[in-house]
């Protein structure tokens, strides 16, 4: 029962620090695309746009209110739903990214299923035959694939295996109104396939270095010498501490990662929210840009609070100190 | 906040801590083969960025005479022509160095403003060390290129905005770095010492704490540098970065994807500079990493 007293206070201080962060986060994006010094109106319709268009869209935009009295409208139509109305199709905000937002969550979500186990196991091997083979042939790829940019990765899956080498694979996905990606297998592989080179490198490195820092520890020594096989060593007792900071800078990295959806998304023209974040801001459509940016930003702090409450749950020691 | 094992890190002998600090990463970064082959790649592809252009064979918004756009590779154009009938060697060999700068002050302007605000929260400890770390965690909550995005967005694609949204995201984790290896420094006994002599507090800084800190952060401006070269070849394939008829290698992506069956070189020439480029920053990083780590054990085993 304490346990749970201790950890529920622990994500509520977490859970109002995440909202502090994101205020402040929403007062940026505001600042960068509403107050900025400079008309958005004009930079919109450019300099031939005559004194009425200007003034309507201004009107449209509430570039005629006070800057504080904008925010407050903005801000207040995020806890409502109300996000605007898109300048590029008159349709609700809300709707427009709603739609796209399942095709990312799915992406995101298959890539991530496969590629955190699989880095983890990579990584958590890799220590155990520390400077083997198999270690040092790990340990170069992964320091390769981990400088290398998404867009390298999904241009040359494209070239490989849909245009230039094989035509095996679909390099684009053409969706239909109202379809669901799950319904576009084949046209998921490539993008999966390059999130999975984005992440497994990074968090396999991250499990090899803990895993090897843990394994020299004197607890695991002590298990060791109770004549534990160094299987179970390993996955009863190394693991689950080298776990810790793997979620903590895979949290980091999932901020970055939300910027590489954005490329990825746009090498194979997947149809989520960050091709749509490329396509608004391209047609200048404020709104839409406002509402992906916060997005965005909300996602990265809850997988924080994620990774930080995972942290408590699989390292005894921290779990126990908040009791 | 590195991946890099401290196991793994670079055994440093007693007679090399008594030179320089720099000297003493230098050469251990030196011993890897690593360091050695990252430094041989980075060389060359910063070679052809700078003076590539001195041997290209032609200007690089020019059309080919008689060659129609994506020709194949013929004795006029090497590597043939791209999407508008140029020469595609001669626009890669142009284009590299705009990545370069551009990547470049960006990393330079971002890590010396986090390096700052590190230095300020690790000295001053207490509310204002809270203050600033809980500011760089909001930039953290907003990648470079989202925020790259959203700036051109207002104001349309500039080359400043792109070098100050690359700089704001490569700045807090230079500062959580800086300060995680100043925050131990400062309890020295020589900072109390020049404390308590009243050296002012802008020198104890930057002559105390500052040298004591240099090597993870040469280590961590390296591997920055190599992923900040990616988020702007980055923006200018989506079309955010130099703007047409420029030559620049995230631009060429741009231009001749949809050329890729009929003419790969104008994508795949640019595709591979930047791999390799980014590939060998971060071999150096990682073994300048590795010989930071080593420096640091030697520091706290030795004491």
């Amino acid at each position: 029962m304490r346990l749970r007293k201790g950890l529920t206070g622990f994500i509520i201080r977490r859970l109002l620090l995440g909202l502090v962060t994101l205020w402040i986060t929403s007062v940026i994006i505001f600042a960068a695309t509403q107050a900025l010094p400079g008309d958005a109106a004009r930079s919109i319709l450019g300099r031939s746009a005559t004194p009425e268009s200007l003034a309507t869209l201004r009107a449209q935009l509430g570039l005629d209110k006070p800057v504080l009295t904008q925010y407050w409208e903005w801000i207040s139509g995020v806890f409502t739903g109300d996000l605007g109305t898109s300048l590029a199709n008159s349709l609700p905000v809300t709707d427009v990214v709603g739609e796209r937002l399942v095709y990312t969550l799915f992406l995101l979500l298959v890539a991530g299923a496969i590629s955190i186990p699989f880095g983890i196991s990579l990584g958590a091997t890799s220590a155990r035959k520390r400077d083997s083979a198999f270690d040092q042939t790990t340990s170069i790829a992964t320091l390769g694939l981990v400088a290398l940019p998404e867009f390298v990765v999904g241009i040359t899956l494209a070239v490989i295996f849909s245009t230039t080498v094989f035509h095996i694979l679909p390099s684009v996905i053409v969706t239909e109104p109202g379809s669901r990606p799950w319904q576009y297998p084949k046209e998921l592989v490539l993008p999966v396939i390059t999130l999975i080179i984005a992440v497994v490198p990074y968090t396999a490195r991250i499990m090899r270095a803990s895993t090897v820092e843990i394994l020299e520890s004197d607890y695991v020594e002590m298990a060791r010498l109770k004549g534990l096989s160094e299987r179970r060593v390993l996955w009863r007792h190394a693991v689950p501490n080298a776990l810790a900071p793997t979620f903590q800078v895979a949290a980091l990295n999932l901020a970055y990662l939300a910027g590489g959806i954005v490329v990825v998304e746009a090498v194979f023209n997947y149809p989520g929210i960050g091709l749509l974040l490329v396509e608004s801001v391209r047609a200048r459509d404020m709104p839409t840009v406002q509402a992906i940016a916060l997005f965005i930003a909300a996602l990265y702090v809850v997988l924080n609070l994620l990774a930080d409450v995972a942290t408590i749950l699989v390292s005894p020691r921290l779990r126990t100190s908040l009791q | 906040m590195t991946d890099v094992a401290v196991a793994d890190a670079v055994e440093i002998d007693l007679d090399e801590r008594r030179r320089g600090p720099l000297r003493v990463l230098f050469s251990a970064a030196w011993k890897q083969h690593r360091t050695k082959i990252g430094l041989g790649i980075t060389l060359l592809l910063v070679g052809i960025a700078v003076f590539g252009r001195l041997v290209a064979p032609y200007e690089p918004d020019q059309g080919v005479e008689g060659l129609l756009p994506f020709a194949p590779p013929s004795s006029d154009a090497w590597l043939g022509t791209d999407a508008l009938g140029r020469d595609v060697l001669s626009r890669f060999l142009y284009g590299g160095l705009s990545v370069l700068v551009l990547s470049g002050v960006a990393t330079a302007i971002g890590m010396s403003l986090g390096i700052t605000v590190g230095l300020l929260a690790a000295y001053s400890r207490g509310k204002l060390d809270d203050l600033l770390m809980r500011t760089m965690d909001v930039f953290i909550s907003l990648p470079s290129i989202v925020l790259a995005l959203l700036l051109a967005a207002t104001v349309g694609p500039k080359l400043w905005l792109l070098i100050i949204a690359v700089a704001l995201t490569t700045m807090p984790r230079a500062a959580r770095i800086t300060r995680g290896a100043a925050a131990e420094v400062v309890e020295r006994d020589y900072v109390r010492a020049a404390e308590a002599i009243g050296i002012p507090r802008r020198k104890i800084i930057l002559s105390e704490l500052l040298p004591n800190v240099s090597s993870p952060l040469i280590a961590e401006t390296t591997l920055r540098m190599s992923f900040n070269v990616g988020v702007v070849a980055g923006l200018s394939f989506l079309g955010f970065g130099l703007q047409p008829p420029a030559a620049d290698w995230g631009l060429m992506i741009n231009e001749n994807q949809n050329g890729l069956t009929l003419q790969p070189w104008p994508v795949l020439l640019p595709i591979i500079a930047i791999a390799l480029l980014t590939i060998g920053t971060s071999l150096v990083g990682d073994g300048l990493a590795r010989a930071a780590i080593g420096i640091e054990r030697g520091r706290t085993g030795g004491e």
